[in-house]
């Protein structure tokens, strides 16, 4: 196994860890914006289009180039928008002092 | 050694991924759910500029790439943008599954794109054969899969589930041959038509996957694609080298998955539960 293989493995495996314990229990009302959210970062795929985008030297790559740069273009772009405005539900106006907690589910 | 313009666009690309392990944290709380994907936003903002960065410093690209690359982007995010800052609330789950959608196609291309370029009938290496070939099928089960989704969800596909006779038979298939698929990339020299056959059954087993799910379910179906799309990109990540599609993709993989049994368990439900029911049992919900 090459050191740079050993290397992606050991990120991908600790990515994974990361990734099981950033979420905790959530509120139900969140699991849609949540979704949309790591929907959204998964639009990261958009920079390997890009990468591969400039490889391209022959009519048939540039073909496969254009719409991996075109899916993932959307994919991110549209994401992080929709997701924004999902959460513009949870982003109330300033509101009196609140000392209790959990007032914010329903 | 890394050159300066390497080094940099590395510690970009490490800031970027922070912003996303971050984001996603802030994102379970009401309060701060709104910022946290904004950070994570910047993120992926500055993950951009530093590929645009390596394109320049390695300036290998061909006009016609270059642009191809600008107007596959600007259509890319002004539709994306455009679709998203328009649709109506009540339309915003079956645009979430649209935009995962293209992200497995996305995903899925980047993994044809680099087993065409091997030369045809060479033997690959495992570190190579395994991840284009997971690529491959999970970003097109992904794409097949979320477009019926958002069909259901769009009520554009019958909401009820859907199974015709055989329909077990057609899918034990399909699995069979998707196994074969995977059997000819890693212990075969490659060849066009072992790709076509990768896809198009991973295309149909998202079909047959999704089809016999009742409209119910179908956030948890969303969900669940939504973290197949993160491990399809992360194993983009192994097949083009590069360290940040790995970390997000590996990010939203678990954290999907996490989401996927937390939003079942919200419906008193189980995911094997709703998947299996998908397949004949026949209690899909409502």
């Amino acid at each position: 196994m090459s050191q740079q293989l050993f290397t992606n493995l050991a990120i991908f495996v600790l990515s994974l860890l990361v990734g099981f314990e950033v979420i905790s229990k959530i509120p139900a009302t969140l699991h849609t914006p949540m979704m949309s959210g790591a929907n959204a970062i998964h639009g990261v795929v958009v920079v390997g289009s890009i990468l591969i985008a400039l490889e391209a030297q022959t009519p048939l790559f540039y073909v496969i180039a254009f719409i991996a740069v075109l899916l993932g273009a959307i994919n991110v772009a549209g994401g992080y928008v929709v997701t924004d405005r999902m959460l513009t539900m949870f982003s109330k106006p300033k509101t009196p002092k609140n000392s209790e907690k959990g007032g914010d589910d329903k | 050694m890394m050159s300066v313009t390497m080094t940099i666009v590395s510690l970009f690309y490490l800031v970027s991924a922070i912003c996303y392990v971050i984001g996603l944290h802030m994102m379970r709380t009401p309060k701060s759910a709104r910022n946290g994907n904004r950070l994570s936003a910047v993120g992926m903002f500055l993950a951009v500029i530093m590929t645009f960065v390596v394109a320049i410093e390695k300036s290998e690209a061909s006009l016609i790439g270059w642009i191809l690359l600008v107007v596959a982007l600007v259509i890319g995010v002004g539709y994306g943008a455009a679709k998203a800052r328009t649709v109506k609330m009540t339309d915003m789950p079956q645009l979430v599954s649209l935009f995962n959608a293209v992200g497995g196609g996305a995903a899925a291309a980047i993994g044809a794109f680099d087993y065409l370029s091997q030369p045809n009938g060479k033997m690959l290496s495992l570190a190579f054969s395994i991840p284009v070939i997971l690529d491959l099928i999970i970003g097109s089960v992904t794409f097949s899969g979320s477009l019926i989704a958002t069909g259901k969800l769009a009520g554009k596909i019958s909401g009820k589930p859907i199974s015709f006779p055989g329909a077990k038979l057609l899918n034990g298939l399909v699995v069979l041959v998707i196994i074969g698929a995977i059997a000819m990339t890693v212990g075969f020299a490659t060849s066009v038509s072992t790709l076509l056959i990768a896809i198009i059954a991973s295309l149909v087993f998202g079909i047959l996957m999704t089809i016999p799910i009742g409209g119910a379910d179908m956030p948890v179906v969303v969900s669940l694609l939504n973290a197949f799309t993160g491990l399809a990109v992360a194993m983009a990540g192994f097949v083009i080298d590069n360290q940040v599609l790995i970390i997000a993709g590996a990010l939203v993989g678990a954290a999907g998955t996490i989401l996927t049994l937390q939003m079942a368990a919200a419906m008193n439900r189980s995911v094997a539960n709703i998947i299996a029911g998908g397949f004949g049992t026949g209690d899909s919900g409502a």
